[in-house]
């Protein structure tokens, strides 16, 4: 309960930082697109929006200053999100293992 | 010590009102007019509002199901026309899923005795539960204007291309009336959750909650969790529909089974929203009218978690037919499985409980009986349809509304209906007749089975769903299942009689008529704003009721009969 009565006081510095980081990486991303790195554009491109997503929960929404509670909730939805996109992945990915006859 | 609190409960003083007279003593006398009640922020009053709301729409979906019997009387499309009956069926399925069966049992026994189980005064956000009330009105005008206007016809599933690319109705108005609806079910997720978290009474531990309690639980990280994804696939429905933006339709570049994949992401668990509280309301029904206490207490809590949890993967099963890869089918098809060994664990456990009970065949039973056959029922022939191979024959034939109307109607609204006669002299202080009671449970019952049990043959036999003409043969059936509609219908307005009968004329209830265990059952009838008028202290296991005393009371009272 007291967690909750004394919340923390995140300098302002901290929010110029990450929001700098941010722009970095979207500038990166644009950049990225045009180097020629095959079927790896589309892992670099998910590894900086994940990146992107986890500075977004951890400082804008306070995450990273919150109790375990939160830290439970948050992750639930993170989770949720991997299953939602890894059982579709899972159907795109597989479709073209089995050759349909005559075709 | 139970009978202690009792009559605590009884002896509050009576309240006068020193201006006009009038007894305040309960939350329903508490205040009056209009004010108090669309302005109110008790979780009681709450419950009212939803309570009132839902049956209006219970109603209306089910008068779409009567035009759509009467039309299959014959096996000519004659009664409407094709268009019409597409919106009709359409209309029945949206009204009845969204703004029914999902609000159901949370929204209202939930909303009532959620706080009053874990002996709490309120929700942990009242204002935030009255917004989520005010939230289902406004989704809900939204969806009947968009009806009022001119309807929808793609099917409750707003399956893509056709409700992005080709339906000339209306889909994005009634798309946004669920997509605001679907915010009223995330905030009461959200306040049970920390509710149930954050208020419990002093020494009610986790394992001493009320297994309705645990289901509520589950049923909310349902809501929470998968309701966001229903939201943002309804918009981007309407973004291609609308902006033509390439997201589903083949044509403008898109994918429509990723449509199927988002949207059953969420309507499957959707499903277990709609039957997880239902049997919440089982498990405390069949302690008390069995006089034992829960069997496998601790294995009924687990498998609400392990249904909401498991619910989630499986929604493939959706798509065995529809271009979804067949590994993808396959590992949907296993796990569609694994998720019926949590309802089989209750199911099991419920009969477990009932074995060597004193069961007395009140209303409330009946319906518990009603639905621990139907339920069965509903659920074996998910099985069938969780086959790969039989799912090829039985896929969008009758069979499959057959099934989902075992599980919905016979699972959840049987709970739902079990559940307001149980709690009615709770939440109104007075008791629905017995006799009437017993009648129409009895009429729902064999209504229900004789209009759906013809279904599973019709979809055997290969009658598809969602067509308004069949070929004569399947005329015997339907007609069976038309008739069988009717009584259905008499069942579910004899309640609505009776129940508004009994607010004046029904017999005082006083706080306990069941003398079932369980805090709500503690505090007077009807409760008082408050719920309690001193927080109660736990200090014991829930269902400690004793079939022995019972049977021993019974032979007393027999005795004494037959001495007089
Ligand atoms: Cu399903």
């Amino acid at each position: 309960m007291i967690e909750h009565s004394e919340p923390h006081i995140v300098p302002k510095k901290t929010y110029y930082i990450v929001f700098a980081t941010l722009m970095i990486l979207l500038f990166v991303t644009v950049a990225m697109a045009f180097v020629p790195l095959g079927p790896f554009n589309i892992y670099v491109a998910m590894a900086i929006a994940i990146t992107k997503a986890v500075l977004v929960v951890l400082y804008f929404m306070h995450v990273r200053y919150s109790n375990r509670l939160i830290w439970v909730a948050a992750g639930a939805g993170f989770v949720w999100l991997v299953i939602l996109l890894a059982f579709t992945l899972a159907d795109y990915s597989s479709r073209g293992w089995i050759k349909v006859p005559g075709k | 010590m139970e009978m202690d609190r009792t009559v605590v409960a009884e002896e509050r003083p009576t309240i006068i009102d020193t201006v006009t007279g009038a007894i305040r003593e309960n939350y329903l006398n508490a205040n009056y007019g209009l004010k108090s009640w669309f302005l109110t922020v008790d979780h009681k009053r709450i419950a009212i509002l939803y309570l009132i709301s839902i049956t209006l729409f219970f109603f209306l979906g089910g008068s779409f199901a009567v035009m759509i019997r009467l039309e299959l009387i014959t096996p000519q499309g004659d009664l409407v026309q094709a268009e019409t009956y597409n919106k009709l069926f359409t209309m029945h399925g949206i009204v009845m899923v969204f703004f029914f069966l999902i609000p159901s049992i949370p929204a209202v026994l939930g909303n009532f005795l959620v706080p009053i189980m874990i002996g709490a005064r309120d929700m942990a956000f009242p204002r935030l539960n009255l917004a989520s009330w005010y939230i289902y009105v406004v989704g809900g005008l939204f969806t009947l204007g968009a009806m009022i206007a001119g309807g929808i016809d793609t099917g409750w599933t707003f399956y893509t291309p056709y409700s992005t690319s080709f339906s000339n109705t209306y889909v994005i108005a009634t798309g946004l009336g669920i997509f605001v609806v679907g915010f009223s079910s995330i905030l009461t997720g959200l306040n049970f959750i920390v509710t149930i978290h954050k208020m419990r009474a002093p020494g009610l531990t986790w394992f001493r909650l009320p297994l309705f309690i645990w289901s509520n639980y589950a049923t909310s990280i349902i809501m929470v969790l998968g309701t966001p994804v229903i939201a943002v696939t309804i918009l981007l429905v309407a973004l291609e529909r609308g902006l033509h933006i390439g997201i589903f339709d083949p044509a403008l570049g898109g994918d429509p089974i990723l449509f199927q994949h988002l949207f059953w992401f969420y309507s499957h668990p959707a499903v277990y929203i709609m039957i997880l509280p239902a049997m919440g309301v089982i498990s405390e029904l069949v302690a008390c009218f069995s006089r034992r206490r829960v069997f496998g207490y601790k294995f009924v809590a687990f498998a609400s978690l392990g249904i909401a949890v498991i619910g989630f993967l499986v929604w493939g099963h959706h798509m065995f037919v529809s271009g979804q890869s067949s590994y993808a089918g396959m590992i949907f098809s296993f796990l569609s499985f694994i998720v019926a060994i949590p309802s089989a664990i209750k199911v099991f456990n419920w009969t477990a409980t009932m074995y060597k009970g004193s069961i007395s065949y009140d209303t409330p039973m009946l319906y518990v009986m009603g639905f621990i056959g139907l339920f069965t029922i509903g659920g074996l022939t998910g099985l069938f349809l969780a086959c790969l191979g039989v799912d090829i024959h039985v896929h969008d034939t009758y069979f499959i509304v057959a099934h989902f109307h075992y599980i919905m109607v016979g699972g959840t609204i049987m709970a739902y209906l079990g559940g307001i006669h149980f709690w009615w002299p709770k939440i109104t202080g007075r008791m629905y007749p017995e006799g009437w009671g017993k009648f129409s449970a009895l009429l729902i019952f064999v209504g229900f089975n004789l209009t759906f049990f013809p279904q599973f043959l019709l979809g055997y036999l290969g009658m598809p769903r969602r067509y308004y003409a069949y070929p004569q043969e399947f005329q015997v059936l339907n007609v069976m299942s038309s008739a069988g509609a009717s009584v259905l219908g008499v069942g579910y307005l004899l309640p609505l009689v009776y129940f508004l009968w009994s607010l004046r004329y029904g017999r005082i209830a006083g706080s306990n008529p069941w003398k079932a265990t369980g805090l709500e059952w503690q505090t007077s009838s009807p409760p008082p704003t408050e719920n309690f008028l001193a927080t109660p202290v736990v200090t014991e296991e829930p269902y400690q009721y004793s079939p022995e005393e019972t049977e021993a009371e019974y032979a007393m009272t027999k005795k004494e009969n037959v001495n007089v």
